[in-house]
């Protein structure tokens, strides 16, 4: 189904060694390349669109769906329209990575839009992990945009991360609480080359005891260039946070723009920004620990990633 | 072990240059454990400072184990054998207590042995080991994490620049038994810069430094007297009533 550089970069984007466990998709270059659904988790492909429906009924609890992506062919140009349907008081975790390996000369990209429509108390675990590999002069491109509708009581946990090999992304999640609802977003980001990022979050909280804690961290290294815009909006009484910290290197550059807006009295709202580069005296206690000044800065950059 | 030859280091300043360490001479030799002391301002942290490579002298020699270290960066001379502990040791944000200790050991301990080292210096491992080295620690707990890595190293010469420094009363009393069992167990030499008359009791010699000179050297049984009730000698306890170190 999947050839050797498929395979690797179904290791890096969604930790898959094989044929994963419960449910999934697999999606080579534009085409499924193997799906296996499960009592409780149904995935059909869409008529209209390219993409799938993932429904997962109501009351499932510790099961998985792996979705993963694969482009390796250059020039491949894909777009698909991924929908989930969490059933209340499920427990799930979803796996969504996406990585391209091109090494032509003609532009890959991948461009996804998911919905989750996340029932009542059900909790959600989502990863999304971006990869990009291949010498070639072609760029590899991810555009992903995800909508999120969660339902009272329900729980989401997003992380989402872009370490490597990406040369463009352009990401844009949308998401509105209904009471007590709670999603906590956790990116992480790397950027080096000439790469250009840009993650827009708009969080609306529309219920009472809604809360949203939306974090990214990132390092820009050479003349790479990151946006991160996430808007937390407050309509009830509710709690609401959103940070960005970055380490800036060599010649890049980052906008942070969190920003808030409080349309009740009860709307508790929380941003925080901090952009610098590495503390010189950070690189010189990991030396005198025996590190060169490149492992030193190399400890600093992944964890601060981790 | 390790002999400083006529090091002089300068800084450049508004009104010119100002001499920090003057022409200085000094020999700390192999198993001693040797306290530098001195009024504040008198060039003993900047003199611990070159000898981790942080500063380089702008004369004289530096040898370890008869090598010449004076050109050699502060890698090459942790590597050597030379331990650091910072008087104000280092935040990292998502560096965990447990990756530290590994980079200071320079191998994949298990989290128990690095609990080892934790609870040499007083702290309930399983509650540091997975803790961020970030701002959520406090300035004590810092402290005596920074003095965990040098005791995983494990290095023939370990310098600590203040190591009382914001730590409190009851953490003291410990740093004290830290450097007696270190004093025992270490195959090297043990430099530690201090004002505590506590810490200089347990030194074999003292080292006195003023406006960056040696004023006076030698066993602590002939130094000792003559500084106590100075500032170079202070009561651990008088100092934290006077509220002097309750940071």
């Amino acid at each position: 189904m999947t050839d050797q550089i498929q395979q690797r970069i179904l290791e890096e984007v969604a930790d898959l060694h094989g044929v994963p466990e419960g449910a999934y998709n697999i999606r080579a270059n534009g085409r499924m390349a193997g799906r296996n659904t499960t009592a409780n988790i149904d995935i059909t492909s869409k008529t209209e669109v390219s993409g799938i429906d993932i429904r997962i009924r109501p009351g499932t609890r510790n099961e998985s769906v792996h979705i993963p992506v694969v482009l390796s062919e250059s020039g491949m140009k894909d777009m698909v329209y991924n929908d989930f349907y969490i059933g209340e008081d499920s427990d799930v975790v979803i796996v969504a990575g996406c990585g391209i390996h091109n090494c032509g000369n003609q532009d890959s990209q991948h461009d996804g839009i998911h919905r989750f429509y996340v029932g009542k108390n059900a909790r959600v675990r989502y990863v999304e992990k971006h990869y990009g590999e291949g010498d070639g002069n072609g760029k590899r491109i991810l555009n992903p945009v995800t909508e999120v509708t969660m339902e009272e009581g329900s729980t989401m946990e997003m992380e989402m991360v872009q370490i490597k090999g990406v040369d463009s992304t352009d990401r844009k999640t949308k998401a509105s609480l209904a009471k007590g609802a709670k999603l906590v977003v956790r990116e992480r980001l790397m950027t080096h080359g000439s790469q250009y990022a840009v993650s827009d979050y708009v969080v609306e909280l529309n219920g009472e005891e809604a809360s949203a804690d939306v974090v990214s961290r990132s390092v820009a290294k050479d003349s790479s260039y990151q946006k991160f815009d996430s808007r937390i909006v407050g309509n009830a009484p509710c709690t609401g946070h959103t940070e960005c910290d970055a380490i800036i290197m060599g010649d890049a550059k980052i906008l942070a723009v969190p920003q808030l807006e409080a349309n009740h009295i009860d709307a508790a709202l929380i941003h925080e920004a901090a952009i610098g580069k590495i503390a010189g005296e950070q690189i010189v206690k990991l030396m005198t620990l025996g590190l060169t000044e490149e492992e030193a800065e190399a400890q600093i950059v992944n964890g601060f990633l981790k | 072990m390790l002999t400083l030859e006529n090091v002089s280091f300068e800084v450049q300043e508004e009104k010119g240059q100002k001499e920090i360490i003057r022409d200085m001479n000094l020999t700390i030799d192999d198993h001693k454990f040797v306290v530098i002391t001195g009024p504040n301002g008198g060039g003993k942290s900047t003199l611990a400072k070159l000898i981790a490579g942080i500063e380089k002298p702008t004369a004289g020699r530096i040898y370890f184990e008869g090598t010449d270290i004076t050109e050699l960066s502060i890698t090459e001379r942790a590597n050597l054998g030379i331990s650091f502990a910072f008087q104000q040791p280092v935040r990292f944000k998502g560096i965990q207590v447990l990756d530290l200790i590994r980079l200071a050991a320079k191998k994949n301990l298990s989290a128990a042995d690095a609990c080892q080292y934790l609870s040499e210096v007083g702290l309930c491992a399983k509650d540091y080991i997975k803790r961020e080295v970030n701002a959520s620690l406090s300035g004590g707990e810092l402290k005596r994490i920074e003095i965990a890595t040098v005791l995983a190293r494990n290095t023939r010469m370990s310098v600590f620049d203040e190591p009382e420094a914001g730590i409190d009363l009851w953490s003291f009393q410990n740093l004290i038994q830290v450097f007696e069992r270190m004093r025992k167990s270490t195959d090297g030499s043990i430099l530690i810069i201090s004002h505590q008359e506590r810490i200089l009791n347990i030194a074999d010699e003292i080292v006195v430094i003023a406006d960056g000179r040696i004023t006076r050297q030698g066993p602590k049984e002939e130094v000792l007297p003559s500084l106590l009730g100075t500032a170079s000698a202070v009561d651990a306890c008088a100092r934290f009533y006077q509220g002097g170190d309750r940071r």
